[in-house]
């Protein structure tokens, strides 16, 4: 019974901060059977090749968010994303995009983060609220309006596929707006005015030119893109309508 | 909490919807037949475009807001896209290509407005 | 001491290296030729400002082969352009929400795309009438 496993070629960007000037890219010729990822891939070359080979990865299941990666320029899941239907072409793996490189396939996230946390990502209620009151009622026509935004696994790869993002790093970029976006849309919260701060400023939407590739690499359909592009409309209504309101919207 | 400037963005991206807009509803067809099919005698009478009958187009008040939105609105349209591409292939201008994108959108804008009221009523 | 040393990639030449930024700066691109086509008839606007010989010594101008190429490229450009912006319609516009059910993106694409088709009618039928 033959054993012979098929070899792909994998060109991956290293990066060692202690002794590396610059990135540079490295060949590792991996055996891999039809149901190997990427990940389990880059897994082989750490086990086999190179045990310094440094990457984020968790669950490999596409859920936890941890894998992402640029696989033949394409901001992808590694746990998702399969050998076989690159074989026999050689392919290439590198870290996110616009992030900087700490190590190898790691990136700095710790703008992403801070990011996430400026947007308020919780319910803030429209009125304070007693346990008496009992819990919040929803229909499933309020709970239609945000649910899809609740999909959001932080992969970070919509922030690898926005060119805004790589152009400009203080944008707050989609996956934010998109959790933003969450909250305003979901009927248990009133906080669609403080919000409108962030949305509205320099580092919000109006640094988004409608490319649609976020919305197109998002492995969990969230439609970030969307997110972004209604609240244009938004912080349009926003600037445009702030004298007429006795509060005066957002400063 | 850091206060955050507001952008005044929404000037420029409503502007650059509203002759989006209109370019992708009339842009073809305008261009059809003012380019295209009166030139050449297409599917239209040769004297669509006669001095009497354009004149009166752009003297009506209905005419006249068409051609003023059509004109300054694909300007407007251009300016800020055109601004925007120019940043993204690593024209980082500034003010200056701020300037001129818009700058020109303006003029234009001003100087239809001109012709368009001289014309009368 | 910390040792890291975070490395940032330059931004240069980022739309040549993926098909889905080409055709971005394509469907970006069609800008010029929009804006093209309204100096063209600002130009006319001016020319029409200054009586009937400026205006139809511009009505002969536009017969020329330099004007009709001209035209027709502005044509395709501009067809692209209403193309790719109806196809935006489900990235840029809010849901709208149909007896409880979103309608779905072909729907938003093709009312864009209806809506379009109606416009060109209505304003070839009315330059007709008044050309008549």
């Amino acid at each position: 019974m033959s054993d012979t496993k098929k070899i792909i070629e994998i060109e991956v960007l290293r990066y060692n901060p202690e002794s590396d000037k610059e990135p540079h890219l490295e060949v590792y010729k991996v055996p891999f059977t039809d149901d190997m990822s990427v990940l389990q891939g880059a897994q082989y070359i750490k086990d086999n090749f190179d045990g310094s080979l440094t990457f984020r990865w968790s669950c490999r299941m596409a859920i936890c968010g941890s894998c992402g990666m640029m696989i033949n320029g394409i901001p992808k899941l590694s746990c998702e994303t399969f050998l076989r239907d690159y074989y026999p072409n050689r392919i290439r793996i590198e870290a996110m995009a616009h992030f900087p490189i700490e190590k190898d396939l790691v990136v700095d996230l710790s703008g992403f983060i801070e990011k996430l946390e400026s947007i308020q990502p919780y319910i803030i209620p429209k009125e304070p609220r007693t346990l008496e009151q009992g819990e919040y009622l929803q229909t499933p026509e309020e709970f239609n309006k945000y649910i899809q935004f609740t999909s959001c696994i932080n992969c970070t790869l919509c922030y690898a596929a926005c060119p805004q993002v790589g152009l400009n790093p203080d944008f707050i970029g989609p996956a934010a707006i998109a959790l933003l976006h969450r909250y305003n849309m979901d009927s248990r919260d009133g906080a669609s005015e403080q919000r409108m701060e962030l949305v509205a400023s320099e580092e919000g939407v109006y640094n988004c030119s409608a490319v649609g590739y976020c919305s197109e690499v998002c492995p969990k359909h969230v439609d970030p893109g969307n997110a972004v592009n209604v609240n244009k409309i938004n912080a349009a209504k926003d600037y445009f309508l702030r004298f007429l309101s006795p509060k005066g919207g957002s400063k | 909490m850091k206060t955050r400037k507001r952008s005044n963005a929404p000037i420029f991206w409503g502007l650059f919807g509203a002759g989006g807009m209109l370019a992708a509803l009339f842009g073809p067809m305008l261009v059809f037949i003012t380019g295209i099919a009166v030139p050449l005698s297409l599917l239209l009478p040769a004297d669509t475009m006669s001095y009497p009958k354009m004149l009166a187009f752009a003297q009506n008040f209905i005419g006249k807001a068409f051609i003023f939105a059509i004109i300054a609105l694909f300007l407007w349209h251009a300016a800020h896209r055109i601004f925007h591409s120019l940043h993204e292939i690593g024209i980082h201008a500034g003010i200056g290509s701020k300037l001129i994108c818009y700058g020109l959108a303006f003029i234009s804008t001003v100087i239809s407005a001109y012709i368009l009221l001289g014309l009368g009523f | 001491m910390s040792k890291r040393r975070p490395y940032v990639r330059s931004m240069d030449g980022w739309w040549k290296k993926n098909p889905f930024y080409v055709e971005y700066m394509v469907h970006e691109g069609t800008a010029l030729f929009v804006a093209a086509y309204a100096f063209t008839l600002l130009v006319g606007l001016v020319r029409l400002g200054q009586g009937e010989a400026a205006w139809t010594a511009w009505l002969e101008a536009l017969k020329s082969p330099f004007s009709l190429v001209f035209h027709a490229v502005f044509l395709v450009a501009i067809v692209y352009h209403a193309f790719t912006w109806f196809k935006l319609f489900p990235l840029t516009m809010p849901p709208i929400i149909v007896n409880g059910k979103k309608v779905g993106p072909g729907v938003v694409v093709g009312s864009g795309w209806t809506a379009a088709v109606v416009a060109a009618l209505a304003l070839l039928g009315l330059v007709w009438r008044i050309a008549a």
